[in-house]
């Protein structure tokens, strides 16, 4: 058995992967894609602790992180397209009218 | 017996709906009245919906009296709610102000409470069929669902007043049914009987109102005595109480109560409002003016029988008051020649025979007057309210059909407003010429056009005037019998000649009014009216016949009625006492035929006793000049002193001096000086404008973060992470 | 070193090395790609876990359906890569020192003040076993029949959102 340590403290490494990757990265599709990372990060913390529990709860709330996510991510995709029809550009660096 | 036991117990706690059936009713109207009156049948609905809610309260006065006499008479306190509790009266001094909603169901109230229901019941139906006429007389239909309203809360109001198990709740309910009266002698606040502008009405109402106000203040101040004295409001501790009380304390108690009597009953010195009340729509005068509101003082009295019983002295001035004002006003009513004048001095002379009553302690007999009279005095003011339509009917007839010049305004025009008639009263340019459908002297032969009106009218004539075997009779003799047996002499000379007058002057009304020849030409095609009129009064002419049977002498039955709540004793009956105002009520009858009846007043003829009485009819026919002299002695020098009051206190001394000079210039100097130059643009504005300044240099600063960039901000959301991250560590 | 152990390290050592890749890529292909080999491998760790259920959905919903959306989105766009223009300088720096304060704190918060384990007693009945999907079903349909419900109206929304937002409006140019 692997003790439960070990995933809590991947699932924070994998976060903080994630998180690294949407500060660091211009493209706003890869900035999408750190969110997915950290969500499954988040999602195998639940998982982990259903396990350590011996409770569904953490796996049921998964199911509906995943869920969402599928959400999220047609609607992310279409505004990035949306925007890249009109800006021609991804680059999120290029998108600051809102400069104050 | 298991039947009467099984539902006596359950009635007492219907109680409450005797207030909250008008109530209702009022509500209904108020919320669908505009919406019902909108179609053809909205008069009808409204009216019924009035009519249904008063009913209900007569139907649960019916079952409480039931219910109070298979309890053996004694009934019952009904609690409702707890009106305001101050203090505790278990702890320390003992001293708590306790006023609960609770109704008093016993004999006494319920005999009130079924007078007002029943022969409210009686006057609702009446008025749908009067104001449907009436509104359109006075070319303003939207007032109807008003009237109904105004009506139901009324009798709500005169609920809460009979039920009252306190002082302080009669008086809600005393305030309550002085509002309504207010509201309804002004109901046509902004035209007079013909419809014309005036302010007459409204001022009728405001003299109404202000002139109750002067009798309340003395029924206030008995209160007060009360609540100082016996730390409560209730009925029977105050009761219980006085009976160890100084007696000085009780005239003191009993007489301010009278004055409050006195205002709401019409007695001297304070009845000078109840005349100019008639300008109210006719079932008001007969609802509230003579039959249920005006008597609440008798009910006070009768119902304080246990403090005026301790003091002979009060009850001696109550009685003397309302002796006097039974005669007062018994002369003025032989020289009205307004229909409902003649019967509002008569109701403020019955009212002191009831007073009188009350005060030699003859409490049933001032109740059962009190009954009777509130029959025989709807139908003669219903009637008379008939008479009217008739008159103002043929007058309408008359200037559609062209059989003589129409002498008032055309009535023809339809929504005409105030202005737009005013106007027309000056374009037809005779003002001196409009036609006074209340005019005794434009009637004559009415007897021939209006059958049923007349009869009806004629029985309550002779029950008022105290004929056998009508229910007049009855209640005045015993009244009278009352007084020459309890040998207040004074009193029982002054309400004899009291009889004498009403006879004659009620005679002198019907031969001018349905005898001889039409004086007026409307009076000749008057018409008669519409059963929905006409049936209400037939109940109550029915009622004023057999009245007299409540109590008849050897029976006694209302004495036994009423002997569970107050203290009576049986009246008995005297045969010289009947046998004396038979024969003099016969005698003015007779007399009044001679004078009025054997030649027919002319159009245009002055009285016939102004030449014979001279200065004594004049007085007569002017009231004495009582509101000459109220108004020479009060309302002058009230004036008087208000304006010496406004120019010179307010306006000189307190406006141009102390105003002007002492605080507007000390003002000025603190607020320019003191205020403005050193506090405010000192001190205030260089921090105001500092702080101004400082925003906007730390704001330019802070711009710079706002760079726009999302990534940037989503480093902000990582930073504030960490760090809070961090305290939850370091904590 | 059990054999879950050495299973264990192999496994978070391809997620993190996956994710890094992601991370570094240029190309923004080739990061779709790692990110797919990422949750294959926390779809394995889901299965070590004792949620099969879990494991097939990250496979189809993640690895399959949502990055295949990735994929086409990166292809139709056309836009691998992105031309190197320096805004934010302090940004890179700045960001990496946070990650590794937030990493430093959650490691230290999890491994010096969490409970220990033995403290945690699991209950009798243990979820590892064939009839743990069944329960999955009730609790998801009983307990969770609210949520399960709104969430397909997200799906829904979602979709009447996507759609809206890339539909050509009647008379624009492309």
């Amino acid at each position: 058995m692997v003790p439960e340590i070990y995933y809590l403290v991947l699932s924070a490494i994998l976060f903080t992967m994630g998180a690294l990757g949407v500060l660091a990265r211009r493209n706003a599709l890869i900035i999408f894609m750190s969110v997915e990372l950290m969500l499954n990060a988040a999602n195998l913390a639940f998982v982990s602790f259903a396990n350590t529990y011996q409770q569904l709860n953490g796996q049921i709330i998964v199911f509906f992180v995943i869920a969402v996510a599928a959400a999220e991510v047609a609607v992310g995709l279409a505004l990035i397209v949306a925007i890249f029809k009109s800006k021609h550009s991804i680059d999120v660096d290029q998108m600051s009218s809102l400069k104050g | 017996m298991l039947l009467s036991e099984s539902i006596s117990t359950n009635f007492f706690s219907l109680a409450p709906w005797l207030v909250f059936a008008p109530v209702l009713g009022l509500l209904v109207n108020v919320i669908f009245g505009g919406w019902f009156l909108k179609r053809a049948w909205g008069e009808t609905a409204v009216g019924t919906v009035a009519s249904l809610a008063s009913g209900a309260a007569f139907v649960v006065s019916a079952l409480l009296a039931w219910s109070v006499y298979a309890s053996g008479g004694h009934g019952e306190s009904v609690f409702l709610a707890q009106w305001m509790h101050i203090g505790d009266p278990s702890t320390g001094s003992g001293q708590a102000l306790i006023l609960d909603w609770t109704f008093r169901v016993d004999s006494l109230s319920t005999t009130m409470m079924l007078v007002v229901s029943g022969v409210g019941t009686l006057i609702h139906i009446y008025a749908i069929g009067y104001m449907h006429e009436d509104v359109r007389f006075k070319k303003d239909e939207k007032r109807y669902q008003r009237f109904f309203v105004f009506l139901n809360l009324f009798i709500a109001a005169m609920m809460i007043l009979v039920s009252g198990d306190s002082y302080l709740m009669l008086f809600v309910g005393w305030e309550g049914v002085g509002l309504c009266s207010f509201l309804l002698i002004g109901f046509w606040y902004d035209m007079d009987t013909l419809g014309r502008s005036s302010w007459a009405n409204s001022n009728a109402a405001k003299k109404a109102f202000i002139t109750n106000r002067i009798g309340d203040l003395g029924f206030l101040i008995a209160g007060f005595l009360m609540f100082w004295a016996f730390k409560s409001f209730d009925f029977d501790t105050v009761f219980t109480a006085a009976e160890s009380a100084s007696p000085e304390l009780i005239v003191l108690i009993t007489l301010f109560m009278l004055v409050g009597v006195a205002g709401k009953s019409a007695q001297i010195p304070l009845y000078v409002w109840l005349p100019d009340a008639m300008a109210g729509p006719t079932p008001v005068s007969a609802l509230i003016h003579a039959a249920t509101m005006v008597t609440a003082g008798v009910y006070l009295i009768s119902r304080s029988a246990p403090l005026y019983t301790l003091v002979p002295e009060a009850q001696y001035v109550v009685a003397m008051t309302g002796a006097a004002t039974a005669l007062f006003a018994a002369t003025i009513a032989v020289g009205q020649y307004d229909i409902k004048k003649v019967l509002a001095y008569s109701t403020i002379s019955q009212l002191g025979f009831m007073v009188a009553a009350v005060g030699m302690g003859a409490f049933v007999a001032g109740m059962f007057h009190l009954v009777t009279h509130a029959f025989f005095k709807a139908l003669l003011f219903l009637s008379a309210g008939s008479v009217i339509l008739g008159l103002e009917r043929g007058h309408h007839h008359l200037a559609h059909h062209g059989h003589g010049t129409p002498k008032s305004p055309d009535f023809g025009h339809a929504g005409a407003k105030s202005d737009a008639r005013s106007q027309e009263t000056l374009d037809s340019g005779h003002p001196e010429e409009v036609f006074d459908p209340g005019d005794m002297r434009n009637m004559g032969g009415l007897r021939k056009t209006m059958p049923v009106t007349f009869w009806l009218y004629l029985i309550g004539t002779l029950a008022l005037a105290g004929i056998f075997p009508f229910a007049g009779f009855w209640s005045k003799d015993e009244i009278l019998a009352d007084a020459f047996r309890e040998g207040y002499t004074g009193v029982y000379w002054l309400l004899t000649i009291a009889a004498f007058f009403t006879a004659f002057y009620m005679g002198r009304q019907i031969w001018m009014v349905f005898f001889g020849e039409p004086r007026h030409e409307a009076a000749a095609h008057a018409e008669e009216s519409k059963p929905v009129i006409t049936v209400p009064l037939m109940v109550l002419a029915f009622l004023s016949i057999v009245g007299g049977a409540l109590n008849l002498p050897g029976l006694h039955t209302f004495t036994e009625w009423l002997e569970h709540t107050i203290e009576v004793h049986a009246g008995e009956f005297v045969m010289s006492v009947a046998l004396i105002s038979t024969a003099l009520a016969l005698a003015a009858i007779v007399i009044s035929w001679l004078i009025y009846g054997r030649n027919p007043l002319k159009a245009g003829q002055p009285d016939p006793l102004k030449k014979p009485l001279g200065l004594l009819f004049t007085g007569m026919e002017n009231k004495w000049f009582v509101d000459e002299g109220y108004k020479a002695v009060f309302l002058d020098n009230y004036v008087r002193i208000s304006k010496f009051l406004a120019d010179v206190i307010d306006w000189r001394f307190w406006h141009d001096w102390f105003h002007e000079k002492v605080i507007a210039g000390a003002y000025n100097w603190l607020s320019n000086v003191a205020l403005n130059e050193y506090a405010d643009q000192k001190g205030i504005d260089a921090f105001a404008n500092g702080l101004g300044e400082w925003t906007k240099e730390v704001s330019a600063s802070l711009r710079r973060i706002q760079n726009g960039f999302v990534r940037s901000y989503a480093l902000s959301v990582l930073l504030g992470v960490v760090l809070i991250l961090g305290y939850l560590l370091l904590k | 070193m059990t054999v879950d152990l050495i299973l264990f390290l192999i496994l978070a050592l391809v997620a993190v090395a996956t994710a890094a890749g992601m991370l570094f890529s240029r190309n923004a292909v080739y990061s779709a790609l790692f990110l797919v080999l990422n949750f294959a491998s926390i779809a394995v760790f889901y299965l070590l876990l004792g949620a099969p259920f879990i494991a097939m959905a990250q496979i189809t919903v993640y690895a399959g359906a949502i990055m295949v959306l990735f994929l086409f989105v990166i292809m139709l766009l056309g836009a691998e890569q992105l031309a190197p223009i320096k805004v934010l300088p302090w940004q890179r720096p700045l960001a990496i020192g946070l990650a590794a304060v937030l990493v430093a704190e959650t490691a230290y918060l999890l491994i010096l003040r969490a409970k220990p384990a033995a403290d945690i007693i699991p209950p009798a009945e243990t979820v590892n076993t064939l009839g743990e999907l069944q329960r999955l079903g009730m609790a998801l349909f009983n307990q969770y029949l609210l949520p399960f419900e709104v969430t397909s109206i997200l799906l829904l929304v979602a979709m009447v959102g996507a759609i809206v937002l890339t539909k050509r409006e009647k008379g624009e140019r492309e």
